[in-house]
C-alpha cells in the first residue's frame, strides 16, 4: 500500500512510511538512514524514535503521549516538534498515513 | 604544459600518498551499475561512452551476484539498475531478487519501452524500490524522433501507469535540449498527470554522444534562463507533491559543476563488462586503466587503491589555475571528461569554469552552436553513430 501522498500531518494522523521509504540501521557507518529514490537521509535520534514508533496504528498523538511519558517531558512541546519532524519528511514525500476506508 | 603523471621511479612514496589520499573516502552510499549497453533507443545525448560494451563481454548474472553480494558487504546502501536498458537483461528479476536479499536498495533507470506489465510486476515482487523513466519530450512527434525509435513515447506513458498502478514510486527523468525545452512546462504537467513523485529537469552534459550532437543540441542562454524560471515556481508550487531535480548545462556558467562529488570521492559505477569506473564517461579519458571486478582486486580495494582512483582524488594533481584555486576543494577542478574531450588533458581546468583559459571561447562556440541551424541528430548505436536523414528519419 503507498497510500495518500501530500499529507497534512495532525495530532489525529496515523502515519507510516511508505514501501519506497525504508528505515535502515546502516552497520557500515553506524548510523540509522532512510533510503529513498535516489536519497539516502540521515534521521537523527529523535526522529528514528519517532519513525518507530509510527506503524500505521498509532496515531500523532500516541506517539507524543510514549514520548512523552519518556522524557518526562512537557507533552505539547513534544507534539509540536513531532508534527514539525513529521510534516517535513512529508513534504518531502517520504511518509504517507493510514485513513479509515469509508469513500 | 606539464604533466602531472607519476613517476614510476616513486612507487612506494605513490602507494603512501594514495593510501593517505583514499582513505579519507569511504564506500560511496550508491553504486550505478550499467548492466548492458544494449538499448532500444538511439538518443543522441546518451551518456553511455561512444565505444560500446557488446554483449559477449557483458558480466554473467553469477558474476553481478557476486558483484551485488561485494557491494551490500562493503557498506553501499543503494544500486542502479541502468544500462543501456537494463530490461534488455534476461535476468533482471533475478538480479533485482538478488539486490534484495542482501539489503540493497533498488532503482530501475529505464528506458521502459521493452517492459510489459508482467514483467513489472515481476520486478516489483523481486523487491524493487523504486523506477525511474526516461521521456524525450511530452508528444510522440518528438520523442519518437528524438529517442528513434517509433511507438516508444506512448509505450513510456503506458509503463509509467502501470508503476503507478503497482504502487512503485515513479522519477520521470525528462533530458532537456534545444529541440525540446520549450516543452517543459507540459513536462511537468505530463508528471503529475502519470502521478510521479520525482522529476529530473536534467539538461543534457555534453561528452561522449552528447559531444558528437552538440550543435544540435545546446540551448540558447535565453532558453536556459527561462528554463530555471519555470524550475523554480513549479518547485514552490508543487512543494510536497513532485520533487524536482535540476541540473543544469555547465557551459553557461561561470562556475563548473562539483562533476560526480569529485572524482572518486563519492561515486562510482560498474560496467557491462565489469569496469569500476570514476563516472560513466570515465574510458573516454584515455591513458587510464581501470580494473575490472573480474581481476583479483575486490572491490573496496579498486575503489581505494587502484591508479585510476587516486590519479585525480583530492587537490595533489591539479596544475593552475585550479592549484592555487580558493574553490579548489569546493568542485574540485570540475569534470575531468569534459576537460579532456574539450583541452586533450584531463588534469586541465574544466573549460566549464571562467578560470580556464578556453571558458571565452567555448563559451562563444556554444552560443554559435546554439542560435546555429543544426538540428540533425548523429544517432546512438554500436555502428558508431548514424546520422538522421534530411527528413528526420
Amino acid at each position: 500500500m503507498a497510500g495518500p501522498r501530500n499529507i497534512s500531518v495532525s495530532e489525529a494522523s496515523r502515519p507510516v512510511l511508505p514501501r519506497h521509504a525504508k528505515l535502515k540501521y546502516d552497520d557500515t557507518r553506524k548510523v540509522w538512514v532512510i533510503l529513498a529514490p535516489e536519497r539516502v537521509l540521515a534521521p537523527d535520534e529523535i526522529a528514528v524514535e519517532v519513525l518507530q514508533l509510527c506503524n500505521g496504528e498509532r496515531n500523532v498523538g500516541d506517539v507524543a503521549d510514549q514520548l512523552a511519558a519518556k522524557y518526562a517531558a512537557p507533552r505539547e512541546a513534544i507534539l509540536a516538534d513531532v508534527i514539525v519532524m513529521l510534516q517535513d519528511l512529508a513534504d518531502k514525500g517520504f511518509l504517507t498515513e493510514i485513513r479509515e476506508k469509508t469513500s | 604544459m606539464t604533466d602531472v603523471t607519476i613517476p614510476p621511479s616513486d612507487s612506494l612514496a605513490v602507494l603512501e600518498k594514495q593510501r593517505s589520499t583514499a582513505e579519507t573516502f569511504g564506500i560511496p552510499l550508491a553504486v550505478l551499475l550499467e548492466i548492458t549497453h544494449r538499448c532500444p533507443l538511439q538518443c543522441p545525448y546518451c551518456s553511455n561512452p561512444v565505444e560500446l560494451d557488446r554483449s559477449g563481454k557483458e558480466l554473467t548474472t553469477e558474476e553481478w551476484k557476486k558483484v551485488l553480494s561485494e557491494l551490500a558487504e562493503i557498506g553501499v546502501l543503494q544500486v542502479h539498475f541502468s544500462g543501456g536498458e537494463p530490461t534488455a537483461r534476461k535476468d533482471l528479476v533475478e538480479l533485482v531478487k538478488h539486490a534484495s536479499d542482501v539489503g540493497l536498495y533498488t532503482n530501475l533507470i529505464t528506458s521502459a519501452v521493452l517492459l510489459t506489465r508482467e514483467r513489472l510486476s515481476e520486478l516489483a515482487d523481486a523487491g524493487l524500490c523504486h523506477v525511474q523513466i526516461s521521456f524525450q519530450g511530452i508528444e510522440e512527434g518528438l520523442s519518437d524522433r528524438v529517442a528513434g525509435y517509433k511507438g516508444g513515447h506512448r509505450k513510456k506513458l503506458e509503463v509509467a501507469r502501470w508503476t503507478r498502478e503497482l504502487d512503485l514510486p515513479l522519477t520521470v527523468n525528462a533530458v532537456m535540449h534545444r529541440q525540446n525545452l520549450h516543452q517543459l512546462p507540459e513536462i511537468i504537467q505530463m508528471s503529475l498527470d502519470l502521478d510521479a513523485d520525482r522529476l529530473e529537469v536534467a539538461n543534457v552534459q555534453y561528452y561522449g554522444w552528447a559531444l558528437k550532437n552538440r550543435a544540435a543540441l545546446m540551448p540558447t542562454v535565453a532558453q536556459l534562463d527561462e528554463c530555471t524560471e519555470t524550475v523554480e515556481e513549479a518547485r514552490e508550487r508543487l512543494k510536497g507533491r513532485l520533487t524536482i531535480d535540476y541540473v543544469v548545462p555547465d557551459y553557461y556558467a561561470l562556475r563548473p559543476k562539483k562533476c560526480m562529488g569529485g572524482w572518486g570521492r563519492q561515486f562510482f559505477n560498474i560496467s557491462p563488462a565489469g569496469k569500476v569506473l570514476p563516472c560513466h564517461a570515465a574510458e573516454s579519458i584515455t591513458g587510464l586503466e581501470f580494473e575490472s571486478v573480474r581481476s583479483n582486486h575486490s572491490i573496496a580495494w579498486i575503489w581505494q587503491n587502484s591508479e585510476a582512483f587516486n590519479r585525480y582524488r583530492g587537490t595533489g594533481w591539479m596544475k593552475e589555475p585550479c592549484k592555487s584555486c580558493e574553490f579548489r576543494e569546493i568542485d574540485f577542478g570540475g569534470c575531468r571528461c569534459q576537460a579532456f574531450a574539450l583541452t586533450g588533458d584531463a588534469a586541465n581546468t574544466d573549460p566549464a569554469c571562467a578560470l580556464s583559459p578556453l571558458h571565452e571561447t567555448i563559451f562563444k562556440q556554444a552560443e554559435a552552436e546554439a542560435e546555429g541551424e543544426t538540428s540533425r541528430f548523429l544517432y546512438r548505436n554500436f555502428a558508431g553513430g548514424t546520422l538522421e536523414s534530411e527528413n528526420g528519419t
